[in-house]
């Protein structure tokens, strides 16, 4: 027991390790949200008329909005007119290159370990980096433009490729979906835009990293993910952000849009600040993610780790909407400290012969509170729809918790629908079978975890499951259950 | 608009009816039960009745088919029923305690109690109040909690009649105990709330069945709360069975509590009804505790079953297990809902859960929500939850072998259903169980 203790003890008192700042003088709005905040947004942006309507649209419909409490997470209200909504780096150039990059920014990348130029030279990937709302270089874009991808900026795209904004933003998640998505569509700073056309594959992953920079800012991302008919992409999200004080509202919007066809694979590390041993501080994670099957044989793929964030709120959901889709959704969440999480997805057969299928891992830590939520819903004419769900917890320690709340709605009666769902600690003959031989308790107890998490990390592009090891591995230091 | 003023007018019903009530009940009021009644229908005042937004009766929008269709603003009638109208609902082959209820209100001329007095302690809820202060203060709505459930809050307040149970320490009570509720819907709509208290001592053991049934066409609607308190080492197992009319709305509650080592089984069977809602409460409050919740539901027509579960195991090295089974026909709607609570203290549990469902049409539903929430870490729970139809391969096997299409049916529907049925441990009731099914099974499916 007393080892126990001590090793949670040191567990527990982890520090963040990406926690620093960096001075870059922020463009920033006043704070608090009003009709001038979201047409000051807008401006700032130079965005055209019927965007700004559509933002206008939002904020109306946001104010009529309660935020929401039935998620299982507890916090102290948010004050929204306390927010800034709004805050860009200074550039005076646009960057062509690498070369013309404020070296501050890059210095922050080579900090995480994502060195763009290391990026483009070595991995092949293209990354549009997000720093603070605006994003400052894209990389590989010429080389995806030859196959017709379009890989830019939110504004980017609503300045270049405005029609297709304009007919996709908002069809999968309406402005008046939930209140953070309300919240989102009205202040959206910027994010990623990604348009895959007919029968293209995408030859690399996609790649986006997200961090948080000024004090007092919310970030209000937005991506919008487009495949057409028989495309193919594989899209990756990383977190990563500095220590604060205060708590900082994270309200993105995922929106991915799949025609007959077509497969997206969409993959995010999420390793926002979780505040201190206490709880203080940490990110606000409220993120609304969903993709829609809407053409036959489509495919979309969810694949989640996600370590950080003092509260974690998202539930990346598949409208299986043409017949023979399949929606997937794989899932890793490691809550510490005093962290919690509600995270799961929904899964909305309507299509005939539509799968889904959903493996969520759940390991608790410290004081923190994890949860699955989850919908699988078969409408009426979905014949033949067929899911399987697998939710484990795995416990560490006595004052966390691991909970799970699947919703099952069934109309139609092929659909043949399995749950199943435990919750444990590691056993003590899954740890004695390492030690007798000759593997210490400490090591041991990051294999099981490892293999327990396999058949999510499995699913993450190279690139990625060597991070997602990374960050588990380190979260799993010292913690013997 | 109209909607809104409505929706106060029923529970204003309610209240009003409570202030008749205390007229009524003048000289009583000074009774223990009567403040709780009181605390009670504030607190129903504060919740009302609830409608599809509150979670718990999200699927079950009992607010809207009561105001469809009861009258609530006069107080409940005791009912009349002759006896050889009750004569062929009792269950066949078993020597048993017969208690029996006319809209809620025990009638001793109906009853027979076969038990003798030093095993078996019988009382109507009322004289029981009275005469028993001491034992219902120390056990009436302690468990029930009136404070969350609007039905449990309403039984509570109106909390007048049903029966008081009390086993003493070291007996066994060999017979049965049957209770058959009776509604009296000849002549008019009727609602009753009764209200049930058993209290089964250390080292006792005994067998509860509640059986409802309506007389009469008319529309009819129960609102019942059983507290069952199951002292140390005490084995209770407690039968459900709901066969009633196509007009007879249920809401029931049964809340146990269960002390160190004792054993507690439950047992619900719904095979007809029109909008029925069962909750089954159980805290696990001692160690070593042992709990079984078994339930089938067998749904035809418009029939609406929504079935909650609670298991909540406070203390360390106690058991649950859980096995719901359902088979949905026609536009009939399932509703499942399993909570196992295990607190941070009740280190050592094993839980387990399982809810099976077969839908035979496409204009039935089942909305399942098997829920685990834990706070210990030296736990092994699990649950499980699927829904089909049945297996084309067993099907094919059985036909394969000369069994007709619909007899393969029936046989693989029965044998799903078995594998509740079987638990059963009274075997008269066993058999009878077993013919209903299999007959409605050959009418139906």
């Amino acid at each position: 027991m007393s080892k126990d203790n001590q090793i949670l003890e040191e567990f527990t008192s982890k520090e963040y390790e990406h926690g620093w700042n960096i001075d870059i003088e922020a463009d920033q709005a006043p704070k608090g949200l009003n009709e001038d905040i979201v047409r000051f947004i807008s401006a700032k942006k130079e965005e055209p008329e019927w965007l700004l309507e559509w933002r206008l649209k939002a904020f109306r419909a946001w104010t009529k909005m309660k935020e929401p409490k039935w998620a299982n997470v507890k916090f102290p209200d948010i004050n929204y007119q306390d927010i800034i909504y709004y805050s860009a780096p200074k550039q005076k150039v646009k960057p062509k290159s690498l070369n013309e990059v404020d070296p501050e920014l890059l210095e922050t990348f080579k900090k995480l370990g994502i060195s763009l130029e290391e990026q483009k030279r070595l991995t092949g990937v293209a990354v549009d980096a997000v720093l603070d709302s605006v994003s400052v270089a894209t990389t590989f874009k010429d080389k995806l433009a030859e196959m017709g991808i379009i890989f830019c900026s939110f504004s980017e795209a609503v300045r270049e490729h405005p029609e297709l904004v304009k007919k996709y933003i908002g069809s999968v998640v309406p402005t008046s979906d939930n209140y953070f998505a309300a919240l989102n569509s009205a202040v959206f700073s910027d994010g990623s835009f990604c348009y895959i056309p007919k029968g293209v594959r995408c030859p690399m992953e996609l790649s986006t990293y997200f961090r948080i920079n000024a004090a007092n800012t919310g970030q209000f991302e937005r991506t919008l993910i487009v495949a057409e008919e028989g495309s193919y992409v594989s899209y990756l999200e990383g977190c990563t952000a500095p220590q604060r004080d205060e708590n900082q509202l994270h309200a993105a919007v995922v929106e991915i849009y799949a025609k007959k066809d077509a497969e997206v694979k969409y993959s995010t590390v999420q390793n926002w600040y979780p505040g201190d041993k206490e709880g203080k501080g940490g990110i606000y994670n409220f993120v609304t993610k969903r993709g829609i099957c809407a053409g036959d044989n489509s495919k979309i793929s969810w694949t989640q780790v996600e370590t950080g964030s003092s509260i974690t709120w998202k539930y990346p959901s598949c409208i299986l909407k043409g017949d023979n889709s399949i929606g997937e959704f794989y899932s890793v969440a490691v809550t510490n400290n005093r962290q919690q999480a509600d995270t799961g997805t929904k899964m909305i057969h309507i299509g005939k012969n539509t799968k889904s299928r959903i493996v969520s891992k759940g390991v608790s830590a410290g004081y923190s509170q994890n949860s699955y939520r989850g919908q699988v819903k078969v409408m009426k004419r979905a014949d033949g729809a067929r899911n399987f769900s697998q939710c484990d917890s795995l416990l560490m320690g006595d004052k966390c918790g691991a909970h799970t709340f699947p919703y099952i709605d069934i109309e139609n009666k092929s659909a043949q629908i399995e749950h199943e769902a435990t919750t444990s600690k590691i056993g003590e003959d899954q740890i004695f079978y390492c030690t007798q031989r000759g593997i210490d308790e400490e090591k041991a107890v990051a294999l099981i975890v490892n293999g327990y998490c396999k058949e999510v990390l499995n699913q993450l592009p190279m690139e990625f499951a060597v991070e997602a090891q990374k960050l588990l591995a380190l979260t799993l230091e010292g913690s013997v259950g | 608009m109209s909607e809104s003023t409505k929706d106060i007018s029923l529970e204003k019903e309610f209240i009003d009816n409570f202030e008749a009530l205390e007229s009524r009940i003048n000289g009583a009021s000074a009774l223990p039960v009567h403040k709780v009644r009181k605390e009670a229908i504030s607190a129903f005042q504060k919740l009302g009745v609830p409608t599809s937004k509150n979670e718990e009766y999200k699927f079950t929008d009992l607010n809207k088919t009561l105001r469809k269709n009861f009258d609530f603003s006069s107080p409940a009638h005791p009912g009349n029923i002759s006896s050889d109208l009750i004569n062929n609902h009792f269950l066949p082959d078993m020597d048993t305690n017969k208690l029996v209820f006319i809209n809620g209100i025990y009638s001793s001329e109906l009853s027979t109690i076969v038990s003798p007095e030093d095993q078996l302690l019988v009382k109507d809820f009322s004289s029981a109040s009275e005469e028993n202060k001491e034992e219902l203060q120390s056990y009436f709505a302690k468990y029930a909690d009136y404070d969350s459930d609007a039905f449990v809050a309403l039984n509570t307040a109106f909390a007048e009649h049903g029966s008081f149970i009390h086993i003493p320490d070291n007996k066994v009570v060999e017979k049965p105990i049957a209770l058959y509720f009776f509604n009296d819907a000849q002549e008019e709509k009727s609602y009753n709330q009764p209200r049930n208290l058993f209290v089964a001592g250390k080292n006792s053991q005994a067998s509860f069945i509640e059986v409802f049934n309506t007389i009469g066409d008319s529309a009819s609607f129960t609102n019942i709360v059983t507290e069952i308190v199951v002292n140390e080492n005490a084995h209770i197992d407690y039968y459900k069975i709901q066969n009633n009319r196509d007009s007879a709305f249920h809401v029931g509650t049964t809340q146990v509590w269960q002390a160190r080592s004792s054993h507690f089984s439950a047992y619900t069977f719904t095979l007809n009804g029109a909008m029925i809602r069962n909750n089954l409460n159980i805290a696990s409050d001692g160690e070593g505790c042992e709990s079984h919740m078994y339930g089938l539901y067998l749904l035809h027509g418009k029939t609406h079953v929504d079935n909650h579960t609670v298991v909540d195991h406070i203390k360390p090295n106690s058991f649950s297990n859980e096995l719901y089974k359902g088979i949905m026909e026609d536009q009939s709607h399932g509703v499942f809902n399993g909570k196992v609570y295990v607190r941070q203290a009740a280190q050592k549990t094993n839980a387990f859960q399982s809810n099976k469902n077969i839908l035979l049409s496409d204009e039935a539903t089942i909305n399942s929500k098997p829920q685990l929430e834990i706070w210990a870490d030296d736990v092994k729970c699990s649950h499980g939850c699927t829904t089909g139809q049945l297996d084309e391969e067993a099907m094919f096997y059985l036909q394969s072998r000369g069994i007709s299409k619909e007899r393969a049916r029936v046989l693989l529907l029965y044998a799903f259903a078995t594998d509740v049925l079987e638990n059963v441990k009274l075997e008269p009731l066993k058999n009878y169980l077993e013919n209903l099914i299999s007959e409605r099974l050959h009418k139906d499916f």
